[in-house]
């Protein structure tokens, strides 16, 4: 039995614009101990997958559609009722999210904070939850915790705040911890601290993690498997190491070539073209193929599933099931070199290639930098997303 | 924070003295004579000189203040023009009760403000939402000496007229057998006797103050630690009344200075029409009777109060919110 089991993840939200289908027909899950990673970019749906499992998700306007399903030790939490999950939320399961300077009360000391899920899911005394609290605070690596323990979060810095709510997280010893993106506000060096704290303390404690971020590099080296979301659906999903030496989704290949390298020359750094469109109005057939640039004209007509691809691996491409263009695909790139460097921008060295032309091929020209083809404007969308590619987090190198 | 409370006490001098010079000199300026109101017109205009001289109104203006000032700061108020006693007995015969019709109307005005404020916040956009929001906006547009009255009317005359279980007394602190009744009653009848005009000065600010909670609540619940406290699995009382009122509160805090002078102006109406023997009728009869020494000496009272109210809140201000230092 695994410990975490998603099945078929449905959260909706009604909105002004419409029905904003967030979430829609998620599925994967998470063995006892293991690390995963769920990496999109912004209004992939990734925050609120996480949301979900934990029943956070404000109901209404949000809803978890009839059948999800959220097994957590072979416990049904789709509709299970509150009073169950809230016995279940900080103790079975816990969360950090991304912003440590606002996700802590300004008003209490950090020790009451721990101290508060200690004494709610242990009946710890008001002593007990105390001592408990200096010890986390030591675990976690906060120096001198019989003194920071009753320190306000805004004597507090970022990385030491996020330390706390890792202490917080900690505090009932969970099965698993959901980290949402727990690293993107606070900067470089902290970032890696708070990594290597997160998986030394998955060691030490046995507990499952499942890690959300729009950076490659820290699933790189924190999670054994990873989900690639995309406009609500898992893309791809593997092993990390396999994932990331042969992606097979066009989706993960662009994400990876938006990682800029050390040591590499080149002249401008590949994104994605684009913008992950509105939820309210996912593209038809593949929701990728407004950007993909090997879709043709079945991608734009039908809705691919998540196809197996032997081991543990799965993609949801119609390359798939077509290998003579993903040979010409693999031809045209020298293989889906992932890690090794050529994304899809770099294709026009090449030249595009000798694909039937379609609708879908403007995009593949958009993709190789080739300027002048307007981009027919799939919906407006509700927040500018910010391309990976911009983002100053995604500076370290997945191979390292 | 002991340092920062002697340093504003200390700053407040000023200000009281300011506000002391202020009460002197715009009294001063107003027409009317005191001397006037002791004579009818059959006194002999020597013997209205004469009053005057004895009051001391024939000195110039500067001395008489300097004097006035002197007394003032050694605690002699002086005498009343009207009354003939000191005005010192007179302030402690009303203090008192305008203190408990204050604190009354304080507490009325927080825990009644607040409470619906959350309510209104934690079933936003129901029914009992919009409906409260209609009457906290009409008791917020009421004034509040029309309020009192129809209160008094419904409450007192009415509810006599038409038989309710109960009625409640219309006007005065005390009914007129107060003095026989056991010492049980006697806390029954004063607090019978608060009721009205303790709600009628309430009910206005009340409003306020749930409004504002309601807005602060809505604003502090979509805050990422609210969401941090349900993913701990705290229950929603908890997350509401520990984690988001606190923090509610604070801007809340600041508004219990600002109400204060509002609820000693309210108090004047109140006391007048419910005959309630405060200091706000106290200063409103005597400005009818040109009664300078208690006029002067109920404003001062007044401007001290709302200085100290001022300082409480500030004091507050910091215990409810660990960042804000004083120092």
């Amino acid at each position: 039995m695994r410990l975490l089991e998603v099945r078929d993840l449905r959260t909706y939200f009604r909105t002004e614009a419409g029905v904003a289908r967030a979430v829609d027909g998620v599925s994967f899950g998470v063995e006892a101990g293991e690390a995963l990673g769920i990496v999109g970019e912004s209004g992939s749906g990734k925050s609120v997958t996480s949301l979900s499992i934990m029943r956070l998700i404000p109901e209404p306007p949000g809803e978890i559609l009839a059948g999800s399903s959220i097994w957590l030790k072979g416990e049904e939490l789709v509709g299970a009722p509150e009073t169950r999950l809230r016995e279940i939320r900080g103790n079975d399961v816990a969360m950090i999210f991304q912003e440590p300077m606002t996700s802590l009360n300004p008003v209490f000391t950090v020790g009451d904070q721990i101290a508060e899920a200690v004494r709610l899911h242990r009946k710890a005394s008001w002593k007990e939850a105390r001592a408990r609290a200096i010890e986390l605070l030591g675990l976690v690596g906060i120096p001198d915790p019989a003194r920071r323990v009753d320190a306000y979060p805004h004597e507090l810095s970022g990385g030491q705040r996020q330390r706390v709510m890792i202490a917080i997280a900690l505090s009932c010893e969970p099965d698993l911890l959901i980290a949402d993106e727990p690293t993107t506000a606070l900067d470089v060096t902290i970032q890696a601290q708070i990594l290597e704290l997160l998986g030394a303390l998955r060691r030490r404690l046995g507990m499952a993690i499942v890690l959300i971020t729009h950076d490659l590099g820290v699933v790189a080296e924190v999670c054994d498997r990873v989900v690639v979301m995309y406009a609500g659906e898992v893309m791809e999903e593997g092993p990390v190491e396999q994932v990331f030496r042969e992606p097979r989704h066009p989706y993960t290949q662009g994400l990876m070539a938006s990682i800029p390298r050390l040591g590499q020359e080149t002249e401008r750094l590949a994104v994605i073209p684009g913008i992950v469109p509105s939820p309210t109005a996912w593209p038809t057939g593949c929701r990728f193929h407004t950007r993909c640039p090997y879709g043709w004209e079945l991608c734009v007509r039908e809705h691919p599933p998540l196809f197996p691809i032997g081991g543990d691996r799965g993609a949801r491409c119609w390359l798939e099931t077509h290998p003579e263009r993903r040979a010409a695909v693999d031809r045209a790139t020298g293989g889906f070199l992932g890690l090794a460097g050529v994304g899809a921008a770099a294709l026009g060295a090449e030249g595009p290639i000798a694909l039937e032309a379609t609708p879908a091929e403007s995009w593949h020209r958009r993709a190789a930098g080739e300027p002048g083809v307007p981009a027919p404007e799939a919906t407006a969308p509700d927040a500018p997303a910010r391309p990976l590619a911009e983002d100053p987090d995604v500076e370290r190198d997945v191979e390292r | 924070m002991g340092a920062y409370l002697l340093r504003r006490l200390l700053g407040a001098i000023p200000l009281v003295l300011g506000v002391a010079t202020l009460i002197f000199f715009v009294l001063n300026l107003a027409p009317g004579d005191p001397a006037a109101l002791f004579a009818n017109p059959n006194v002999p205009p020597e013997v209205i000189e004469q009053i005057r001289r004895n009051l001391g109104l024939d000195q110039p203006l500067g001395i008489r203040y300097l004097k006035w000032l002197g007394a003032f700061f050694t605690g002699n108020f002086g005498y009343s023009f009207a009354q003939g006693r000191p005005v010192l007995d007179i302030l402690k015969e009303a203090l008192p009760n305008t203190l408990e019709l204050a604190a009354a109307s304080l507490v009325l005005v927080f825990v009644l403000g607040v409470a619906i404020g959350v309510f209104q916040a934690v079933h936003q956009h129901s029914a009992a939402d919009g409906i409260l929001s209609v009457v906290a906006l009409f008791f917020y547009s009421m004034p509040s000496f029309w309020l009192g009255l129809m209160l008094m009317l419904l409450f007192a005359l009415k509810a006599h007229e038409w038989g309710w279980l109960f009625a409640l007394p219309a006007t005065g602190i005390t009914s007129i057998d107060y003095d026989y009744l056991s010492a049980g009653r006697k806390v029954l009848d004063r607090l019978e006797h608060l009721i009205l005009p303790a709600v009628t000065l309430s009910l206005v600010l009340a409003a306020g103050i749930a409004r504002y909670t309601r807005g602060q609540m809505l604003e502090v619940i979509r805050q990422d630690y609210i969401r941090t406290a349900r993913a701990k699995g705290l229950p929603e009382r908890t997350v509401v009344l520990k984690h988001a009122l606190r923090n509610s509160l604070i801007p809340v805090i600041t508004l219990f200075g600002l109400y204060l002078p509002l609820l000693f102006s309210g108090a004047v109406f109140v006391e007048v029409i419910f005959s309630w023997p405060g200091m706000g009728r106290i200063i409103v009869d005597a400005i009818f009777q040109r009664d300078y020494p208690v006029v002067m000496a109920t404003s001062f009272l007044f401007a001290v109060l709302t200085v100290v109210g001022n300082l409480i809140a500030d004091a507050l201000y910091a215990v409810a919110d660990p960042r804000i230092r004083y120092d």
